[in-house]
């Protein structure tokens, strides 16, 4: 072994307790910046997989309508005129179809899944419910919101003449599996009306959500609606979650259409998570400081210990800046092992979490990944603060005149 | 005659230069130390005699005068050149032996060689034990140096101030911490390889009856040379 390494393990060996004390620091350390990054990371996780359980990354909407003036006025006259704001129909898409192969295209965007969707009655005998009539490709919209995960009974299949709906409408309503369920659509004044054989009911997490949700075939939904051939909305995933909005706004200024991201929609949600993510930070930051001062008031007290012994070194022929290396060694060393330990211990927590942390039906409470990068960068972080923390040590001890460590 | 080991022209050495309390512990020394020389340096207490030997060892610089090791001049080196010549022209015996704690008695001897050559070899493991038999240890070659006593501490000090066969072996108060009987073990050893190997030794002491074994005494007072001489006496009993 080279110089260095023998005489940085032997200190170290040497100072048996204040290494122990200190590669326990670092533990200790690594270990809670592991913990709670993976525990942040596993709770924001799940947080955002439950609100988007049920919704489109992206949703692309017809542009409202505006009143516009259209009187002119005479020269040398004021109008004020008083302009009440126009009641929004459901219109389609233009050129639906179209747009969709865009937006499909558009760099960023995984999937398009077109719906019709719009206001209606669910009736069964003298019970009626209003609800929320939606019109999908099952197959594409199944690639946006994962529907077949929130099956509770039947399939989710919405052939003409067939509806899935949610859990609390169907027991509202008495109705299960197989039953039929008459769906009642206002438009354009006159109603329609399409009785529908129920093969699915979902849980889409949320009781408001279950309580009025109807899905049909995107057919069956144009035609309640009176929207022949047209869609109300188009459903996007993208593949970088937080990069939805900043795709939303170049897709608003291209298309000229209402397009909303999950960020906008869900602002109080995306707040929450971010004040959450710099809370994490800054312990982050605060352990890392507290392992690197750690660290440093260790070796300092080191050097001080071992004067004689760099003195005797020195005059031994050993320079300045091997002496140097011996101290930044020594901060190596320390946050190595004690990086080691951590990770173990962090393991070691996340486990013990996940087997005590679980929801009442037995399932865990929420993902908790034992994620290798976090430990390899955590392991190198550890490395590079513990060389950090010697840089001030390892100068006092490389200092340090010979002729006078030696007489001490 | 040869070259000398070291030579000193001159020599100065002041403590608090630029301070108001600027003292001047060595007012001008020439000394000049040859090849296998073996000689005590003497003087009272505050002399200069530690001092002149860390000037000599290269431990800190002179204040003004000039320093010959080894034929090179030492005033216009760096840092990490009077380090390296230091390690490679000069052993050092110091009066509270000095050993590494942590190493045994094998590593303490092996460090100068691990430091100027890197990782050991099992030849060169070999030697340094063949060193520590030669100054008695054989049967301590592996004890830390809190198991071994004073006298034997100081054994591994010589043999380490020889392990890398340097020329020049500086003593400061080699003896200074032993009784009687170790402290002639331990001029003895001194001799010996002083005989054997042809190591030059300037060896610092109080004691007037080892002074007098060595072959030539150099006398120190308030920080000037008093006496310079051959000590006849040494080359009949010792």
């Amino acid at each position: 072994m080279p110089f260095e390494w023998v005489v940085a393990l032997r200190f170290l060996r040497e100072g048996r307790f204040q290494t122990a004390l200190i590669v326990s620091g670092v533990a200790a350390g690594v270990a809670v910046f592991i913990f709670i990054t993976a525990l942040v990371n596993g709770l924001q996780a799940n947080t955002i997989r439950r609100t988007l359980g049920t919704q489109a990354h992206i949703v692309v909407r017809p542009i409202e309508e505006i009143a516009q003036v259209q009187r002119s006025v005479p020269p040398g006259t004021a109008s004020i005129p008083k302009i009440e704001a126009r009641a929004q129909r459901l219109r389609s898409i233009d050129q639906w179809q179209l747009l969709e192969q865009d937006l499909a295209r558009t760099p960023g965007v995984v999937d398009v899944s077109p719906m019709a969707t719009g206001p209606g009655f669910a009736v069964r005998g003298d019970a009626s419910k209003a609800v929320a009539i939606i019109g999908v490709d099952p197959v594409r919209y199944n690639r946006i919101v994962a529907i077949g995960d929130k099956l509770v009974g039947g399939e989710f299949r919405v052939q003409p003449g067939e509806a899935v709906l949610g859990r609390e409408l169907a027991a509202d309503l008495g109705i299960g599996v197989g039953d039929r369920v008459r769906l009642i659509t206002t438009e354009n004044e006159a109603v329609t009306g399409d009785t529908l054989t129920v093969t699915g009911i979902v849980d889409l997490g949320v009781r408001d959500l279950n309580r009025r949700t109807v899905y049909v075939g995107l057919r069956t939904a144009q035609s309640l609606l009176s929207l022949p051939g047209g869609v109300s909305q188009l459903d996007l995933t993208v593949t970088d979650l937080f990069d939805a909005e900043r795709i939303a706004a170049a897709l608003a200024a291209t298309t000229g259409l209402t397009v909303d991201s999950w960020m906008k929609t869900n602002a109080q949600l995306l707040a929450a998570i971010n004040a959450q993510t710099i809370t994490t930070r800054m312990i982050r930051l605060f352990v890392v400081v507290i392992v690197v001062l750690g660290i440093a008031s260790v070796l300092v007290v080191s050097v001080v210990q071992k004067r004689r012994e760099i003195g005797i070194l020195r005059a031994m022929g050993a320079p300045r800046a091997r002496i140097r290396r011996v101290f930044l060694l020594q901060g190596a060393m320390v946050a190595l092992s004690g990086s080691i330990i951590g990770c173990a211990l962090a393991a070691t927590m996340i486990v013990v979490f996940l087997k005590l942390a679980r929801n009442a039906d037995g399932t865990p409470l929420f993902e908790l990944a034992i994620s290798p990068e976090l430990f390899v960068i955590a392991t190198v972080g550890a490395i590079v603060c513990g060389v950090l923390a010697a840089v001030a040590p390892a100068q006092r001890a490389a200092a340090l005149d010979p002729a006078q460590a030696i007489r001490m | 005659m040869t070259s000398p080991l070291i030579e000193l022209a001159g020599i100065r050495k002041s403590y608090g230069t630029g301070t108001e309390v600027e003292v001047e512990v060595l007012h001008g020394i020439d000394l000049a130390l040859h090849a296998g020389e073996f000689a005590a340096l003497i003087g009272p207490s505050g002399s200069g005699k530690s001092t002149l030997l860390n000037l000599i060892g290269l431990l800190e610089p002179p204040t003004a005068g000039s320093y010959r090791l080894l034929g090179q001049e030492t005033s216009a080196l760096s840092d990490d050149a009077i380090t390296a010549l230091r390690g490679n022209a000069i052993g050092f015996v110091f009066q509270f032996h000095h050993l590494l704690p942590a190493f045994t008695a094998t590593e303490n001897v092996l460090l100068p060689r691990l430091i100027a050559a890197g990782p050991v070899t099992a030849p060169q493991r070999e030697s340094a034990r063949d060193l520590l038999r030669e100054v008695g240890l054989g049967d301590r070659l592996d004890y830390l140096p809190r198991k071994l006593s004073g006298g034997q501490q100081q054994r591994v000090a010589i043999a380490r101030s020889l392990a890398l066969g340097s020329p020049l072996v500086l003593a400061d108060e080699p003896t200074g911490n032993l009784d009687t009987h170790s402290a002639d073990g331990i001029f003895a050893l001194m001799r010996r390889f002083n005989r054997e190997r042809g190591t030059a030794f300037l060896i610092v002491t109080h004691d007037p009856r080892l002074a007098q074994r060595c072959d030539r005494i150099i006398e120190l007072v308030d920080g000037r040379i008093s006496s310079d001489r051959v000590n006849e006496v040494s080359l009949v009993t010792t």
